[in-house]
């Protein structure tokens, strides 16, 4: 039991570790495509990070969604802008201190949060047992995670959903809905 | 990219085991991880690959834009529909009981419809916001890579 938890926390320590310095990496870096691989990088590490957490269908998730299409999107997105960042206009000690300033508030929040994965913990309190305990009987099926999101939050789903469907809607407003290939810099169709 | 066989090969050998696995994933999200948003994305993953491999304007034979877009509307509606019938049934919106006279067949029935509408969506979405990036590039020559 023991052994199993220093793995873990061995694991967690390597993964976190990744993700500091992937993070600087793309501070540091001021070629966007860079930028964009680091970024699928970074999503990657946190979907091992949730798989160490046990939430495979968030860390299924997040290696689709985060690394895969995001990453080409992104790319795809370079492609009609420009590959380099361009070259910061003013000293950075303002930004600086606002990040300094936001992620120590952050941290004094968490000082309030419960210890990591205590069993008296609210989320092992309130509605996930009663989840846990009523899927068998109520659905019958064995994920839970399937029970809870089509049928328990089924609306909270649809809402999801139609989230994504407006994206669509959103960027084929901006982009234009004919598929057609543009050309030249006046983007005149063909 | 015709001179590029090495990837046309691989891709060739990849497309249909992800196409494959999009559709266990969907269809065996009740069992195992995953369920209709990560099918969804492996599903239009296998097509982003294919247009890379060969080009935007063979995806888009493969798949019309517009088609893509009429799907991606029919999956909200499969979904929200759901919820009319079960209300049209005598249920709650999105009551899955009323679709079954066995209460767990009936949430099953219910799960694996929202599901399928919720795949299709995600996949037509994703693959329709790619080749509405894609399609306003340039072509690239091979030289350019």
């Amino acid at each position: 039991m023991t052994a199993n938890l220093i793995g873990i926390a061995i694991i967690d320590i390597v993964f976190f570790t990744l993700l500091v310095l992937t993070a600087i990496a793309i501070l540091r870096q001021r070629n966007l495509f860079a930028v964009a691989m680091l970024s699928g990088v970074f999503s990657l590490l946190s979907a091992g990070l949730f798989v160490t957490l046990d939430a495979m269908d968030v860390a299924f998730t997040e290696a689709a969604v985060g690394a895969g299409i995001s990453t080409v999107l992104m790319l795809g997105t370079l492609a009609l802008t420009s590959r380099d960042e361009a070259k910061r206009p003013r000293s950075a000690l303002l930004p600086l201190f606002v990040c300094l300033v936001a992620g120590a508030a952050l941290v004094y929040g968490t000082l309030d949060m419960p210890p990591f994965g205590a069993v008296d913990n609210p989320i092992q309190t309130h509605v996930a047992p009663e989840y846990i305990a009523r899927t068998p009987t109520d659905i019958g099926i064995p994920n839970v995670v399937a029970a809870v999101l089509a049928s328990y939050r089924g609306f909270d789903t649809l809402g999801e959903v139609v989230v994504v469907f407006a994206a669509l809607v959103a960027v084929l407003l901006m982009l234009g809905t004919s598929g057609r290939r543009t050309n030249g810099k006046n983007g005149k169709e063909e | 990219m015709e001179h590029h066989s090495i990837l046309r090969v691989v891709s060739k050998l990849l497309i249909p085991p992800m196409l494959v696995y999009a559709l266990y994933v969907q269809f065996h999200g009740e069992y195992s991880p995953g369920g209709g948003f990560q099918a969804g994305v492996v599903f239009a993953a296998a097509f982003v690959l294919y247009s890379l491999v060969h080009g935007i304007d063979a995806l888009t034979r493969v798949a019309p834009p517009r088609v893509l877009h009429a799907l991606a509307g029919l999956g909200v509606l499969i979904f929200a529909g759901t919820g009319v019938v079960t209300m049209a049934l005598g249920d709650a919106y999105l009551g899955y009981y009323a679709l079954g006279e066995h209460p767990q067949h009936a949430q099953e029935w219910g799960i694996v419809v929202v599901e399928f509408g919720v795949g299709m969506t995600v996949a037509t979405v994703m693959l329709s916001l790619f080749i509405a990036f894609a399609s306003h590039t340039r072509k690239l020559d091979d030289k350019d890579w």
